[in-house]
């Protein structure tokens, strides 16, 4: 972490210390603000949290949502529950392997998209659906998975 | 003056809701026209989506699937004097798929500001806590064990009797924790609820937290539903600066606040044990019952934890009375459900009707049957560790016991259809790999015995005859056998439920032909 980021982390720190169970919210704070729960922010954590540092890392490894690495410019999160799987979400999944070639839980060659499987969005009556840099999309064709990939630009979010 | 109503619920928005509005807010102002777009909730008509309704004098006129292109020719005709349009759906009140729901907990859906407290006040909002604030503790408890609620999370448990242990136990503090986990597929009525009428849920809490005796409520929403927490936040602060959280919400010195908390992406936190360590800020890990949480819940305090519908279904039980309630359903289901139509369904949306419809009803009068225009092969009720039901039991009434009685359950009321395109043998093994992939990993049977699983359909799926497909067949019925009745709690214990369910039902799909099946 650089200064600034162990500047944001004591913040962080000193706002949710004191919430009971405050552990979740303060990882996701850390994790919105600095994009991933660096390593080295865990000794702090754990201390300030009053945990042994295996427990955090025994609750950040429970989680889907957090990671302890920088995440790619662009996240994809597929759909892959059964409303979605009968309506096509599978061949979806297919068509990032053949145009991208990218598969669950792995990123492009440039390292720009990284896809992950989600188990339902709620948007179930209007499925296929997706997620793509936190943005819902629904009724989603193979047709418009392909203009919402092509309208990611390489720095911002889509 | 023209006024506009366009959902903003996260769906309707992600199908076009938010282009469309800022369509008809350009077009407008690009023809000097006066119009006022009222950004509603959701219909829950999710076929109709985007769907822009118009104020005539005879009512709420609709549009259904509006895009951004066609607001120039919408504006082109008389919208207030219901002209013709090929979008037109009529008056969104007499569309039969509206018309014969009994929207009792969804009756503001589509309707009102979900931001707006004075919609809500409008439209009955807080009538049920002002009449809780009438009574005894003990006698609001009493008018919810009198009403015959159960939990709508899907155990179906009798909420009354929780409140009484809650409100019976003694201790200093006490809790009301909302399970706003809703990690079913095919299900988004908890959603539709929190983004659409977070008034709602608030003013069901602040009446349990009356009638048991806690000051403090916590909302446990999954990371999923972003815009869902985004709402119920900034609600909670309206009706805190209103009076109706914190230091007084009854008049009679009774505290009461609600904190949101976000979920990380664990279905498992959706059983109310690892719900609660979740909010400790710990793993998810599921706890053995006894102790109950009702007696040794969060912080280890007596708490009651409630699903989003059954302390949504409150307000409406305390304003209208138990006897009230108690007229809608069937046996011992009383009131009225949320179904949800999903998947490969041609009218997909939320259904809320009493208890004691068909599922063919459900199936084919409100969601006319598939997307595909293909044969239903079948419906999987209640999640993913409902069963799969083909239509030769489509009979059956949405009903707890009757469902029961064929090996199925009713769980949060999610209905996904699928066409005869979709391979349940596959189905099957998605099931499993899904108990291994969200397992909290505490017991034996769930954890090794879902990768195992997987491994043996798989097996079974790839069986080149018939003595090795007995062989798998039988390896995995033993499998789920020790699943069902080894597990610590439902995931495990109920993954075999869709396994066995598409096994019994479509066993051409695991290659098992029907004298196989019958062995
Ligand atoms: C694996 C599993 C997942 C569950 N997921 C949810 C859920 O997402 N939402 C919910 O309300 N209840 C869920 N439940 C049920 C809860 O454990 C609990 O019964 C419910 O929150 C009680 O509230 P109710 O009485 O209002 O139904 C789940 C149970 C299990 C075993
Ligand atoms: S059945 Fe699975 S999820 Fe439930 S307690 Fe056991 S390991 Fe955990
Ligand atoms: S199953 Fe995909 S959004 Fe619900």
């Amino acid at each position: 972490m650089n200064a600034q980021q162990q500047e944001t982390l004591q913040q962080l720190l000193q706002q949710y210390r004191d919430l009971p169970g405050g552990l979740l919210p303060l990882l996701h704070a850390v994790q919105d603000a600095l994009g991933h729960i660096p390593a080295d922010a865990i000794p702090a954590i754990a201390r300030a949290m009053n945990q042994s540092q295996a427990e955090v890392h025994g609750v950040i490894g429970f989680y889907h949502d957090f990671r302890t690495s920088p995440p790619a410019a662009h996240s994809l999160r597929l759909c892959r529950a059964e409303a979605c799987q009968s309506m096509g979400s599978e061949a979806l999944a297919a068509q990032l392997r053949t145009q991208l070639g990218v598969d669950d839980h792995g990123h492009t060659a440039d390292g720009q998209l990284e896809l992950r499987p989600v188990y339902c969005l709620g948007a179930c009556a209007c499925a296929p659906a997706l997620q793509l840099d936190g943005q819902l999309h629904a009724r989603v064709t193979p047709e418009k998975l392909s203009a919402l990939l092509a309208s990611c630009s390489k720095e911002a979010k889509c | 003056m023209l006024t506009l109503y366009i959902p903003m619920d996260s769906v309707a928005c992600a199908v076009g809701a938010d282009a469309v509005a800022a369509a008809f807010a350009a077009e407008a102002a690009r023809r000097n026209l006066d119009i006022d777009i009222v950004r509603t909730s959701s219909r829950g008509l999710f076929w109709l989506e985007p769907l822009v309704e118009v104020d005539t004098p005879q009512g709420r006129a609709g549009y259904r699937e509006v895009s951004p292109d066609d607001v120039a020719s919408l504006l082109d005709v008389d919208l207030v004097a219901n002209g013709d349009h090929l979008l037109s759906v009529g008056l969104v009140e007499q569309l039969p798929y509206l018309k014969t729901q009994q929207r009792l907990l969804f009756a503001r859906a589509g309707i009102t500001s979900p931001l707006s407290l004075e919609h809500y006040l409008a439209h009955g909002g807080y009538q049920g806590l002002e009449h809780a604030a009438r009574l005894s503790h003990d006698e609001i408890v009493a008018e919810v064990l009198e009403s015959g609620l159960r939990g709508r999370g899907g155990a179906a448990f009798p909420a009354g009797i929780k409140w009484r242990t809650v409100r019976q136990a003694q201790a200093e503090q006490k809790y009301v924790v909302c399970n706003a986990d809703e990690g079913d597929s095919g299900s988004f009525a908890d959603r539709m609820l929190m983004e659409g009428d977070p008034f709602l849920l608030i003013e069901g809490m602040t009446i349990a937290g009356l009638a048991v005796g806690a000051s403090r409520g916590y909302i446990y929403v999954r990371s999923e539903y972003a815009p869902a927490i985004a709402v119920l936040r900034q609600a909670i602060d309206i009706a805190r600066a209103h009076g109706y959280l914190g230091e007084d919400v009854a008049h009679g010195g009774h505290e009461f606040d609600i904190e949101v908390r976000e979920g990380a992406g664990a279905y498992i936190c959706g059983e109310e044990t690892s719900l609660l360590e979740s909010v400790e800020g710990r793993r998810g890990t599921v706890r053995a019952k006894p102790p109950l949480p009702a007696l040794h819940g969060l912080f280890g305090q007596p708490t009651l934890v409630h699903n989003v519908l059954s302390l949504a279904s409150v307000p409406l039980i305390l304003s209208r009375g138990a006897s009230w309630y108690r007229n809608f359903g069937m046996g011992r289901s009383l009131g009225t459900m949320a179904f949800q139509l999903a998947g490969n369904v041609r009218r997909g949306g939320l259904v809320e009707r009493a208890f004691g419809l068909t599922l063919r009803e459900l199936v084919f009068d409100y969601g006319g049957g598939t997307a595909s225009g293909k044969p239903v092969k079948a419906v999987q009720l209640g999640g993913p560790l409902g069963a799969w039901i083909p239509p030769s039991q489509f009979d059956t009434p949405l009903d707890y016991e009757a469902l029961a009685a064929i090996g199925a359950m009713l769980g949060h009321g999610g209905a996904v259809l699928c066409d005869d395109s979709l391979h349940l043998g596959q189905m099957a093994r998605f099931a499993m790999q899904f108990c291994a992939e969200e397992s909290c990993g505490k017991c034996t049977p769930c954890r090794i015995g879902s990768t195992r699983g997987v491994e043996v359909i798989e097996r079974l799926l790839a069986a080149p005859d018939s003595a090795e497909r007995q062989r798998q067949r039988a390896l995995l019925d033993e499998l789920c056998d020790t699943m069902q009745y080894g597990s610590l709690c439902a995931l495990g214990g109920m993954t075999p439920f869709p396994v066995q369910s598409a096994m019994r039902h479509f066993p051409a799909d695991f290659g098992l032909d029907t004298q196989e099946q019958a062995q």
